[in-house]
């Protein structure tokens, strides 16, 4: 059965979810990439939106203007490591719940998110019509100063998804971990490599 | 002679329009191969997404990721082409128009004013490399579709000599594992092998545009390839970076004669949504779409 995640989320709401876990999202997610993290971290100013309870997307999407606002055209993530540097002061700043991305994040990242009950989920990168597909509409824009990629845009979504969990509330992760093995296996395929390639003689 | 820049901006705006929305054929095949032989459940979703979201992106009419790239244009132009007066204006026109047209994100930000142009078009973007080919009058444009993701990875070093092509090797191998997982994998992996690091850097961006399947002409830089692409793959690392059966769909190296002194590698990846297209462009303004076989222009 599909899993759904509707905003307001509390932290009862994610108590079970695991790594490696699918779920989708229905309600309030908003973009939110790199100046906006270093404007609410770093510049200490203040968001123009609550994101309590809410998600936020690490993602620049394509938005065309209609006469009566703003229609998605596509919506995809972005490499959720550049936000590394400010994610887990931005949990804690702003109470967001859910953070959409793709790739992994860091430890810092993963801390917070056991210590708020947070998640961070990947949606499959590439995969932006069906983003945008599953915008019901587009709200709001802030910080629109920004240009289009990396403007605040205030989403209604249903059922956004798949969105692999990455991070859980434990603060298990799961690039981290698989990572390691990654660079574990990397060693041995490169002694093997070396030996067919001393082409220097 | 406007007349024909027009048709000229027409055609390169339509043909970034196709690239944006559709993968080439031979990155079609490939993935289609990899669907099928997705190892987990979590891979054959990731796999059963890229195939809907690709479907509703032509039922749609919309680029398949959001982030349509920075623009790269690597031209193989005739000696003897009438067009070559017109082409560099037309390319970068033609940048301006299918940003509107199809639409394309804004990704041209200008160094130091940090400003967002909102058109795709900045100090020296779209990004044009030249060739010229003698004695014909044909002119062959390849356009790629630079996204961020796939750009976070790139990296130039320069090794001695003494590390060998096993440093090099290490190299490839550390700057997959490091960031390759995070740039949307099954990627197409460029290394460049040089004397330089900026020539290196630039084969290797050339590297990624050459067709599936296509090896380096030397047997042992073909032997290099395969070793690479078969030692990424055996990492366990699948679609999206998560566990899984194929990282890479191949792993190309173009070359250039080295210093004695130096050995200098690049690496470049390109994301599954491989949006990479050739076209082929005569005097007479015809032209032929030759990385997608049966797409109307």
């Amino acid at each position: 059965m599909k899993k759904i995640l509707h905003t307001p989320i509390n932290s009862a709401d994610l108590e079970g979810i695991s790594v490696g876990d699918i779920v989708y999202l229905t309600g309030h997610i908003v973009t939110c990439r790199d100046v906006a993290h270093r404007r609410v971290v770093a510049l200490g100013q203040e968001l123009p939106y609550s994101l309590a309870g809410k998600a936020i997307f690490h993602a620049g999407p394509i938005v065309e203007p209609t006469p009566s606002g703003y229609n998605m055209v596509a919506i995809g993530p972005t490499t959720s490591m550049r936000m590394e540097r400010f994610e887990a002061e931005f949990i804690a700043a702003t109470g967001v719940k859910v953070v959409v991305g793709k790739g992994g994040m860091g430890a810092k990242t993963a801390v917070a998110c056991r210590e708020f009950k947070a998640l961070h989920c990947v949606f499959p990168g590439g995969c932006a019509v069906l983003g945008a597909t599953a915008v019901e509409a587009i709200e709001g824009v802030e910080w629109l100063d920004l240009g289009m990629p990396e403007a605040f845009w205030i989403m209604r979504v249903k059922e956004l998804g798949p969105l692999i969990v990455s991070i859980d509330p434990q603060g298990n992760n799961l690039f981290e971990t698989n990572k390691a093995l990654y660079a574990e296996r990397k060693e041995m395929v490169l002694s093997q490599i070396a030996e067919q390639v001393a082409y220097i003689k | 002679m406007a007349e024909q820049l027009q048709k000229l901006i027409e055609i390169v705006a339509k043909f970034l329009d196709i690239v944006g929305k559709r993968l080439p054929d031979d990155v079609m095949l490939k993935l289609t191969e990899l669907r099928a032989n997705a190892g987990t459940d979590l891979e054959r979703i990731i796999y059963d997404s890229m195939f809907d979201n690709m479907e509703q992106a032509i039922v749609l009419n919309r680029p398949i990721c959001q982030d349509t790239g920075v623009i790269s244009f690597f031209v193989k132009a005739g000696s003897e082409s009438k067009l070559l007066p017109l082409l560099k204006q037309a390319l970068i026109a033609g940048v301006g128009e299918a940003t509107v047209a199809s639409p394309l994100r804004h990704n041209a930000v200008e160094i130091f004013d940090e400003k967002n142009t909102g058109t795709n078009i900045g100090e020296r973007i779209p990004f044009i490399s030249w060739d010229i080919i003698s004695g014909t009058s044909e002119v062959e444009i390849v356009a790629y579709m630079a996204g961020g993701g796939g750009s976070l990875p790139g990296r130039a070093i320069t090794l001695m000599p003494s590390a060998g092509y096993e440093g090099a090797a290490k190299y490839v191998l550390d700057t997959m594992v490091e960031f390759g997982v995070n740039a949307c994998p099954p990627l197409i992996v460029g290394v460049g092998i040089a004397g330089s690091a900026e020539i290196a850097a630039l084969l290797s961006k050339k590297a990624i545009l050459r067709p599936l399947g296509t090896h380096h002409p030397n047997p042992r830089g073909a032997e290099f390839e395969q070793l690479l692409a078969r030692g990424l793959n055996d990492l366990g690392v699948g679609a999206q970076g998560l566990p899984g059966r194929t990282f890479v769909m191949g792993v190309h190296v173009e070359s250039a004669a080295r210093h004695p002194s130096s050995l200098s590698v690049g690496v470049s990846v390109g994301c599954w949504a491989h949006r990479r297209g050739t076209l082929r462009l005569h005097d007479d303004l015809t032209s032929e779409l030759v990385s997608h076989q049966g797409v109307s222009q």
